[in-house]
């Protein structure tokens, strides 16, 4: 609502012709003019009350344009940055929905000012920092990700040895499936996330086989049916993530990580590191002075602040907006530390 | 029967240069369509042999100026291949193809598209009506495309629409018309240009008998307003007998005879033919030259006169009612006489044999 | 030869080939049964090939080359410029702020006014009441502006397509030689997945309208071009005759006579355009694409059953719209000719301009007036939509899926766990040897070499195991959808009233957009290759219903009336009669449905069917995994083109077989 001026004054040549298209302007003219006396005394005119718009102010900010990546966690690192960015350093921010490696080519074209969650990505981090020079790292975002394999909490009370990674073999029949050749199932797979679990099976000689569910929202739609059905289901998890607060899943502890455990993807016998989530901006943007940046640079927070937004978005149906005025309403001293300092 | 001293009948100059002429024209479906031309291999042998199929096989004939010319065969005769090679609708394999002497097939598109604007039009069995104009544009249509302005076409549209007996249908379209009167616009169309030569491919087989008989009328009446040379094709013999001043019979794609009517059905060329004219009633055909015969010694010969192109039919009342041998005379010359004998012969059907 | 000897000469072979087809089938089952797990090329999930490496290093080429090469420079950019400003055009006219002003140049009253003036005038009062219903219901779902910046990106690709696809269409209508070219490129445009050139085509386009629109317009120009070309093509030729024969040039005889007669045709072709316009800008959303698209994608990250159903309800409400103005539009082009009505009454001219001047009144109050301007809050009744669709998803899952986990268990169980052991477990040179026989023995040679070059294709790409997993997913969806297309298409082929109430159902199952029905299916079957067939057979049987109950309407009613005079029941009617003489109907479904299964492969790949869809999805996704993402796309066409080549050639000898034998050699 609040794009004023965002797009030029071509269209009402357009409007035009639509209606002289006939040939029969006059008529239409008539018809027009005693339609005005008709409405002469219609309500309030568009433009007249400052009432459906009021930011656009770009003083010191300008645009910023915002890489969004499909998930409800960076959805909420977004909506809080925004936020701030629009009501208190009047910036001009412009949301663009993309998946991760669109996002990150958006650096090279100008598209795309700021990525603020990123998971790992080395092989992104390499061709556009280190290569082309268009990104550059802007810090953690203080939150941890943690990647693993999740069952639901029913199982973990009933089986509490299950979240041993040792005993699995022993509950293989358990999750066994139609997918599953006999073994047991290992739901795997948000096609947006490297996994090692075919590895991890194989070296750690366990009774499974993967299954891809091949997107995030079969993995949550799983573990929701099998805690309201008491249906036995491992999958591949990572947190922070909204649904967390749902439904609580305990992970299951494989060997733990040592440093270099998993440098030959093909060996690997150890859980997943800890990641440290960090944003990525643009270059141009880096170097452009825009309040904006400092915003982006400053921004962190904890996995808890993240889970609450995300679940006022996904679990209480808040637009983004106001689960992000909400929270920056109810933090205001986080809020301040990211802030310029001028 | 006797074979009959075949005199000419009352047809147009014969001393005026054809209007149209083809000599030896082939048209050969097919791979390596120019090597069998001149071949004399039967149909069978050749699309057996060359995997070709010779739809008009060495055909020549001349059409004079102002003559109703008849293409009449079975359905496979090559007669509708043939009349589209007129124009080069189908492209002609071999041969000539002489319109006032200039070679139709030697002519460059330009050519002859000027020759399909001006000189030759054509009227389809199916009518080929533009759906989406009404009568007056699709009568109009052959001016516009040759650039005719607006008014100057439409004021020749409606006055061939008025020729052709559609007054009060120009804005009707061609869906609202029956068969007929869709076929009248189609002649319309065609005559719009005014042409030299009409062209008309079977127009009246998808009509109903009735129709297609007032049509036929049509067809003479305008012959003889408008004097057009016309080439017609139709696999109807009664058709033929009834429009042609010369009927030239295809079967195979080869010519079986040209001849006039009385000719083709006096005199048939081969069994096809005698076998094809054995049910048409001969006496509305045959003329008395056909059935005259030298004055027998001792008749009288003071009986009443008739010409030798009179129809036997219309002569029927006269020489029953005579009560001497009816004289057949041209110019004032005894040709030879008939008696009730010779006609009741012809209509008894007997004269064969 | 004579018919006799012919008949024989089929009569002999007949029983022969059957023998050798079971031979082939048994030679497999042993060829499984003896060399299980050789030779079959299995590869990890995220394992490459060196072909997938080195498509990776020439995607980098040119991302790299953005800003240097000439081709980008004097070319692309421009047209990408072009198109976006195009679209910024009419998102300004509609949908987005602009003007310096916080609203659209026009808004809900005067877009509704416009559209329903333009129903009205070029359909007839029955549309155009749909149309006013169905613009207003944008706004009542709480959806306006993201329906407009839909119909901005769809109106836009459409008017796009459509002037680049009606002249290759009359080009590819008049010149056999570019249609046997242009043939095969379209088939490929067709059949390759979406998501395969989605992430490709930022490369080119860069994100945003433009590449939606470019990626939309790959999508819905084959349409345009197929079915101008068919109605240039289909001119009576007695009518192209008489046209030449009255001197008329090409060039004239194109205006006057072809383009006229195809009128109606070209705008059944438009009418198809905007239907796959449609359901491609809700897919280009993924790459940035505005409007309705985005709500569902965004919903699906939540899991919010409601709110998707109510964006794909505007969607399908859409769609149905443009779908019946354009259906009256052709229509009325042909009732208008039967008719003769004249083309310029006064009577129309007074219409004309009162409608306009309506039109034109609204759309002057929508520009100035903020009531005219902004849908009223208060009319929203997203709200009870989404509680409604989330209330039904939730019982749907809750009370039904103890009977969906079984259907699923024997169905996966019995067929396709069993089709797939014996297509994956055999080795690669096995299944090949054994298709092309198969081809060959119920097709044609050709398809034997096709069948041929496919498969060798797969290996090459380094796909054959994923390949093999599709593959049998294919087929048992396929089947699926054939059962469901032939009884239902009866059904409704013979009963007006099951048409009535059944066509928006099929309608809604069309246009809806997967992503909508993939949350409570995912509830009843998990995320198992059975979910994706599922959502398959969802998109495809409406399609495969439609051809056949279209084909069973066409049946010659006095022929029918002829069987039943005979005595014959029913079943028998339907059996040897109706079923027999609709087969080519039957066929167009079975290959129609066969596509419509692949185009899902992708979307199967999103809830579970792994292999191939999950390729491309991952590559989609992921950066080092895009050189196979494009692998496994072009291995779903390479699929495509043998199902296809091979299942026509089948019906090709089925009909020869019928009508006497082959006559020939």
């Amino acid at each position: 609502m609040n794009d004023t001026g965002r797009f030029s004054a071509r269209d009402t040549q357009e409007d035009q012709v639509a209606v002289t298209r006939s040939g029969k302007v006059r008529v239409a003219a008539l018809v027009t003019g005693a339609g005005l006396l008709l409405t002469a005394c219609g309500g309030a005119k568009v433009g007249e009350t400052g009432g459906t718009a009021s930011a656009g102010g770009s003083k010191g900010c300008g645009t910023f344009n915002l890489a969004v990546n499909p998930w409800v966690g960076y959805e909420a690192n977004a909506a809080v940055i925004a936020h701030v960015a629009e009501k208190q350093l009047g910036c001009k921010v412009v949301k663009k929905d993309l998946k991760e490696e669109v996002a990150w080519q958006g650096f090279a074209t100008g598209e795309v000012d700021a990525i603020v969650e990123n998971w790992a990505h080395d092989d992104l981090k390499k061709k556009y920092i280190d290569d082309q020079k268009v990104a550059v790292s802007a810090g953690p975002t203080g939150n941890k990700g943690v990647i693993g394999w999740y069952v639901a909490p029913w199982m973990a009370k009933k089986y509490p040895d299950i979240t041993d990674g040792k005993n699995l073999n022993k509950y293989a029949s358990l999750f066994k499936t139609s997918e599953s050749d006999g073994k047991g199932q290992l739901l795997d797979g948000d096609p947006s996330f490297v996994t090692n679990d075919a590895a991890l099976v194989k070296n750690l000689k366990l009774d499974y086989k993967v299954v891809y569910a091949g997107s995030e929202t079969a993995l949550i739609t799983a573990f929701r049916q099998s805690e309201k059905q008491q249906k036995p289901v491992i999958g591949y998890f990572y947190e922070p993530q909204w649904f967390l607060s749902e439904v609580k899943l305990v992970k299951v502890n494989l060997p733990p990580y040592t440093e270099g455990c998993d440098a030959d993807p093909a060996k690997v016998a150890c859980d997943y590191p800890p990641y440290e989530l960090d944003k990525i901006v643009s270059k141009k943007f880096a170097d452009s002075g825009s309040p904006a940046y400092t915003l982006v640079k400053n921004f962190t927070w904890t996995n808890d602040d993240q889970n609450l937004v995300a679940k006022y978005i996904a679990e209480d149906k808040m637009s983004a907006d106001e689960a992000a005025a909400k929270w920056v309403a109810d933090n205001p001293d986080k809020v301040k530390a990211w802030l310029p300092t001028s | 029967m006797t074979a009959p001293s075949v005199a000419e009948r009352s047809a147009p100059d014969t001393d005026v240069p054809p209007i149209l002429s083809v000599r030896e024209l082939w048209k050969v479906f097919g791979p390596k369509a120019e090597s069998v031309v001149g071949s004399s291999l039967s149909r069978k042998e050749l699309k057996e042999q060359s995997g070709c199929v010779a739809a008009v096989r060495d055909v020549s004939f001349e059409v004079r100026r102002g003559e109703v010319f008849v293409v009449m065969g079975l359905s496979g005769s090559g007669k509708s291949t043939l009349v589209r090679c007129l124009t080069r609708l189908i492209e002609p394999t071999a041969g000539e193809i002489l319109l006032d002497g200039e070679d139709v097939r030697k002519a460059d598109e330009r050519r002859l598209r000027e020759l399909r604007r001006h000189r030759m039009a054509m009227v389809f069995q199916h009518f080929g009506l533009l759906p989406h104009r009404c009568v007056l544009d699709n009568v109009a249509f052959g001016l516009e495309i040759r650039g005719v302005a607006k008014q100057d076409r439409y004021a020749r549209a409606r006055e061939v629409v008025g020729l052709v007996g559609l007054n009060g249908f120009e804005n009707s379209y061609p869906d609202q018309l029956s068969g007929g009167m869709q076929q009248r616009v189609g002649l319309a169309r065609a005559l719009a240009a005014d042409p030299e030569v009409l062209l008309f491919d079977e127009p009246f087989s998808a009509l109903d008998p009735l129709i297609r008989r007032e049509m036929q009328n049509e067809v003479i009446r305008l012959h003889q307003e408008v004097g057009k040379t016309m080439i017609f094709i139709t696999h109807d013999l009664s058709e033929a007998l009834k429009l042609g001043d010369r009927i030239l019979i295809m079967r195979d794609g080869e010519v079986v005879q040209v001849g006039t009517p009385d000719q083709v059905v006096g005199a048939p060329a081969d069994d096809y033919v005698r076998d094809f004219v054995s049910d048409v009633p001969r006496s509305h055909v045959l003329t008395l030259r056909w059935v005259m015969r030298p004055p027998q010694p001792g008749e009288p010969l003071d009986g009443p006169e008739l010409g030798p192109d009179v129809v036997i039919r219309d002569a029927v009342h006269a020489v029953l009612s005579a009560e001497r041998p009816v004289r057949v005379t041209d110019g004032g010359q005894l040709l030879g006489v008939v008696t009730s004998a010779e006609i009741l012969e012809v209509i008894a059907g007997k004269a064969e044999g | 030869m004579t018919a006799l000897s012919a008949t024989r000469g089929v009569a002999a072979r007949l029983p022969a080939r059957r023998y050798l087809i079971a031979l082939a089938l048994a030679v497999w089952a042993a060829g499984w049964a003896l060399l299980r797990g050789h030779d079959t090329f299995a590869l990890g999930g995220a394992e490459l090939t060196p072909l997938h490496g080195a498509l990776n290093e020439a995607m980098d080429a040119v991302d790299d080359s953005r800003n240097s090469n000439p081709l980008f420079l004097y070319f692309i950019n421009y047209i990408r410029l072009f198109i976006d400003q195009a679209v910024t055009a009419v998102q300004a006219l509609i949908s987005q702020p602009a003007l310096g002003r916080p609203v659209p140049v026009l808004g809900w009253l005067g877009v509704t006014g416009l559209a329903t003036a333009v129903a009205l005038l070029y359909g007839n009062r029955k549309v155009a009441l749909l149309t006013a219903a169905g613009f207003l219901s944008f706004g009542a779902l709480g959806l306006w502006q993201e329906s407009m910046d839909t119909l901005a990106l769809t109106l836009t690709a459409v008017a796009l397509s459509l002037a680049v696809g009606i002249p290759l269409g009359i080009w590819a209508g008049l010149s056999d030689r570019f249609n046997r070219l242009v043939t095969p490129v379209l088939d490929f445009m067709q059949t390759m997945p979406t998501f395969v050139y989605l992430a490709p085509l930022t490369l080119f386009f860069l994100i945003g309208p433009a590449s939606a629109t470019v990626a939309t317009m790959i999508y819905a120009i084959p349409p345009a071009i197929r079915i101008t070309a068919h109605g240039i093509r289909q001119v009576s030729s007695d009518t192209l005759e008489a046209g030449t024969s009255l001197g008329a040039t090409p060039a004239q005889a194109l205006r006057h006579v072809r383009l006229p007669m195809a009128k109606q045709t070209i705008i059944v072709g438009v009418n198809q355009t905007i239907m796959a316009a449609l359901s491609m800008a809700t897919i280009a959303a993924l790459i940035d694409a505005p409007g309705l698209g985005q709500t569902v994608l965004k919903a699906l990250q939540t899991l919010d059953v409601g709110t998707a159903f109510n964006a794909g309800l505007a969607i399908v409400i859409m769609a149905v719209v443009l779908d019946r103005v354009t259906s009256a539009a052709s229509r009325r082009v042909e009732v208008q000719r039967r008719a003769g009505r004249l083309r310029t009454t006064r009577g129309r001219r007074l219409e004309v301009a009162g409608v306009l001047g309506v039109a034109g009144v609204l759309a002057y109050l929508s520009y100035t007036y903020v009531w005219a301007a902004e849908f009223p809050v208060a009319a929203n009744a997203g709200p009870y939509v989404r509680r409604a669709a989330d209330a039904a998803s939730q019982w749907v899952q809750d009370s039904l899926v103890a009977y969906t986990d079984a259907v699923k268990n024997l169905l996966t169980n019995q067929f396709l766990n069993r089709l797939e052991a014996l297509l994956t477990g055999t080795p690669w040179w096995l299944v090949t040897i054994v298709a092309v026989v198969l081809a060959l023995l119920v097709g044609s040679v050709r398809a034997a070499l096709v069948t041929a070059a496919g498969l060798l294709l797969l290996v090459l790409l380094g796909l054959w195991q994923d390949s093999m997993v599709t593959l049998a997913s294919t087929i048992v969806a396929t089947v699926l959808v054939m059962l469901l297309g032939v009884v239902a298409g009866v059904w409704i082929g013979r009963s007006d009233r099951a048409d009535t109430v059944l066509r928006p159902v099929l309608d809604a199952g069309q246009t809806m957009p997967a992503f909508v029905y993939l949350v409570p299916i995912l509830g009843l079957f998990g995320a198992t290759r059975f979910t994706a067939i599922i959502a398959a057979v969802v998109f495809a049987a409406p399609v495969a219903i439609k051809l056949v109950a279209e084909g069973i309407r066409g049946v010659s009613p006095t022929t029918v009336e002829a069987a039943t005079s005979a005595g014959a029941s029913t079943w028998q009617l339907i059996s040897k009669v109706q079923l027999p003489m609709a087969r080519s109907a039957v066929t167009l479904a079975a290959s129609q449905g066969l596509i419509y299964v692949l185009s899902m492969v992708v979307v199967g790949g999103l809830v579970g069917a792994g292999a191939l869809g999950y390729d491309v999805v991952a590559g989609f996704s992921q950066h080092q995994l895009r050189g196979k993402g494009l692998a496994a796309g072009l291995a779903i066409v390479v699929l495509g083109i043998v199902l296809d080549r091979v299942m026509r050639a089948a019906t090709q000898r089925a009909d020869v077989a019928a009508h006497g034998g082959p006559h020939h050699k």
